[in-house]
């Protein structure tokens, strides 16, 4: 079957396979096949140099879920996305509806708001160590300035991980305000104007014009926040004493579990069944969220 | 529209199945970072062998291992050595990847700590005792390197080895009017409280002692502390963790209460240790002898001193090293080249220079001989007779272990007993499953 008896139609058909072949083949290689790998590798008994991997079955889930360090890194996963995601959010909301009133420099103030995306996390990571130390750093200088006392921060384990939060989300909101800027864009001026003429006071047009429009960009940026911060490592790794993920494991996030296990304690196949877990956790938070808040709007 | 789309799917997952199924033979690996090889020129001469050593990159070492093979090549000119070396984050990976292949190295540096895994899972071979032998080894070599037997057999022999010892500021104790550093646990306390400031607001500016866990104060606790209060850190056949005994109590109250009732250190302090004591923001720091190293440009004068005595009067120290080993790989006429190489990477000669460029202590006494009397490895050097090096099962986990039974007491106000048991109870867990697994 040559290329000569196809039809035009045909030929494009085949051509656009034939070149969206090469990313596909990189995607299941690289992306797709390491997954699937390292979940079949979660049933067998990888003890990292060892000839032969016996087949274990469900063991190491087993002892994952009795595992209560697992268990806390999975509860730390999600006060990371239940608090970090609707904050990233109404950051991005507040510094891109701001902007949108300002008439100078607004090209500026996006900069601005944008460096800390473009920066290094380990290096914001250290920063913000270094501004959160319980003597001498610069945040508790400034709360004993008004007569509250210095915080433990980072070496609390109640407040560190929403000081760990904290930095993620200042990095983000760069990121979070460009797509909210791109948002607002889309709303017409007219329906503003017409709401006014109305009668409605700001806080109603936000609410019944802004906030239903942006939808899609909220749904979006939920989506995106989630999947990221379910993923959260970097920063819990660079803001913990010896990246350990403390106090108390109080840091400690799912990816940074897998970490240590897999590489520190070489426990690899039982760091894949975590894998295969937070796999399974991301797919169904992101179909559940898609679902559930994607609303259709029109006015 | 949409029946393409299932179809594409479904083709993309079949495909990704069929890979991951056929998995354990294929060769995975995309490799990002290309290891950093040294090869020399080839001497003509027949019956040439070629053995692979493997070590991770530090830039001292590696330098002086390159300018050795030169040296070791020309007085064997049939023998040419493969020098790779690998990130040392990266390095078991790429040991676990290059046996999966079948490929790898004949000769190994690697921690003593992992001797177990790589000894369990058949990688290593033990050291031929007609080479190696253990009378030998033991009459020329500190007793620390017995850590490198496993089953009462030799797999590793370090060229040189780390100890513990007190880094102290000495121009912050000049200041305090403190001639010497501590020699007992007593004078450590009363030391460390005159070296201590804070401002006016309690906030700490400087700390007599560095208190942590992580860092080497996990260490100091489990082969120093418990000794000196008359107690063990484990059962001679390293099977019990004995850390509940009530020696094991003692050194560990005495321990935590450095910052829970004299307030000399704090956790944290500076993010860590090494950053505290190079801003000479500590007077005294616990620390290996590795961290020499890091302190070369401090602005300040500063020593080693043996680690103080406890209760019962006597020195102790913890050590470990990186050690070099037989992989089941060298046989042969590759066998006796890597044990050729092996023997000149633990001479005297080599020894002595591998302290000068990088700082490790030696682990001949002949050698150490010659570096007692540099002051700032002199508290190290001296505790190279007694040290002992810790037999883990999972280092990590034994330290994180630790970490939470301080952290324990000292954020959610737990007793020391309480806290300490629940940590034995870990590790003997840990253990306990190794030990049942080796059966």
């Amino acid at each position: 079957m040559g290329l000569k008896g196809l039809t035009l139609n045909q030929k494009r058909t085949v051509w656009a396979w034939a070149t969206l072949a090469v990313p596909l083949l990189f995607f299941v290689i690289v992306r797709m096949f390491p997954a699937l790998y390292a979940m079949k590798l979660s049933l067998y008994d990888w003890q990292f140099l060892n000839d032969t991997q016996p087949f274990v079955g469900l063991e190491h889930y087993k002892t994952l879920f009795q595992d209560e360090v697992f268990w806390k890194s999975l509860k730390n996963t999600f006060i990371y996305v239940v608090v970090g995601v609707p904050a990233q959010i109404a950051v991005g909301i507040s510094i891109a509806l701001l902007i949108q009133k300002v008439n100078k420099f607004q090209g500026l103030y996006r900069m601005l708001y944008f460096i800390p995306y473009v920066t290094s996390s380990v290096a914001v990571a250290w920063v913000w160590r270094w501004i959160m130390q319980e003597h001498g750093g610069l945040f508790n200088q400034i709360l004993m300035s008004f007569g509250i006392p210095a915080q433990k921060l980072l070496g609390s384990p109640s407040q560190a991980i929403y000081v760990i939060i904290a930095s993620i989300v200042w990095q983000g909101m760069g990121f979070s305000m460009v797509i909210f800027l791109a948002g607002l864009e889309g709303i017409p001026q007219t329906f503003y104007e017409a709401a006014e003429i109305d009668g409605a006071n700001g806080w109603h047009r936000f609410w019944k014009i802004t906030w239903p429009l942006l939808n899609p960009t909220i749904v979006f940026s939920a989506l995106t926040g989630t999947i990221r911060y379910l993923q959260v490592f970097t920063e819990v790794l660079n803001m913990s004493s010896q990246g350990q993920g403390g106090p108390l494991n109080s840091t400690k996030s799912l990816v940074l579990f897998i970490y240590q296990e897999a590489f520190k304690s070489l426990n690899l196949s039982y760091a894949s069944a975590a894998t295969a877990v937070l796999f399974v956790i991301i797919l169904v938070l992101t179909v559940v969220q898609n679902k559930v808040i994607t609303k259709k709007f029109e006015y | 529209m949409k029946k393409r789309f299932a179809a594409m799917l479904a083709a993309v997952l079949a495909l990704s199945v069929v890979l991951a199924g056929c998995g354990g033979s294929k060769e995975t690996k995309t490799e990002t970072t290309e290891p950093a090889k040294t090869e020399t020129t080839q001497p003509a001469s027949s019956e040439k062998v070629t053995i692979e050593y493997w070590q991770y990159d530090y830039k001292s070492k590696t330098e002086l291992v390159n300018q050795l093979i030169k040296e070791f090549q020309t007085a064997n000119p049939n023998i040419t050595i493969n020098h790779v070396v690998f990130p040392y984050e990266q390095y078991n990976e790429k040991v676990a990847a290059a046996v999966s292949a079948g490929k790898g190295p004949d000769v190994i540096n690697l921690y003593y700590g992992w001797l177990p895994k790589y000894v369990d899972s058949g990688y290593l071979q033990p050291l031929p005792e007609d080479a190696f032998p253990a009378a030998t080894i033991e009459k020329e070599f500190f007793p620390v390197v017995k850590a490198g037997q496993m089953d009462g057999k030799y797999y590793v022999l370090p060229t040189a080895v780390r100890t513990l010892a007190m880094l102290y500021n000495v121009d912050l104790f000049k200041a305090a009017n403190i001639a010497e550093p501590p020699k007992t646990w007593d004078e450590l306390v009363d030391q460390a409280k005159k070296l201590t400031k804070r401002d006016a607001n309690g906030q700490l500016e400087q700390v007599g002692f560095y208190f942590n866990v992580g860092g080497q104060g996990h260490n100091w606790f489990r082969e120093v502390l418990i000794r000196q209060a008359g107690g063990q850190p484990q059962s001679a056949d390293y099977k019990k963790i004995a850390w509940s005994t009530p020696e094991g109590l003692k050194a560990f109250k005495w321990w935590v209460e450095l910052q829970t009732v004299h307030k000399v250190g704090e956790i944290g302090f500076m993010t860590d240790d090494v950053t505290a004591f190079k801003n000479g923001k500590a007077a005294m720091d616990v620390d290996g002898s590795f961290r020499l190293g890091n302190l070369k440009d401090v602005p300040f004068e500063f020593r080693s001193a043996p680690l103080p005595v406890g209760p019962d009067g006597k020195q102790y120290t913890m050590a470990s090293f990186w050690a070099n080993g037989l992989t089941k790989k060298a046989q042969g006429a590759q066998k006796e080249a890597a044990i050729k190489w092996m023997k000149f990477l633990t001479q005297p000669d080599t020894m002595e220079r591998w302290t000068k460029a990088i700082g490790e202590l030696p682990a001949r006494p002949e050698v150490a001989e010659k570096f007692k009397d540099d002051p700032k490895m002199a508290g190290f050097i001296q505790g190279l007779p007694y040290a002992n090096a810790t037999f883990f099962v999972d280092e990590v986990k034994d330290r994180d272990a630790l970490t939470v039974a301080v952290d324990e007491v000292i954020l959610n106000g737990k007793s020391t007993d309480e806290a300490l048991k629940e940590a034995e109870a870990k590790v003997q867990k840990l253990f306990d499953d190794y030990w049942s697994k080796r059966k």
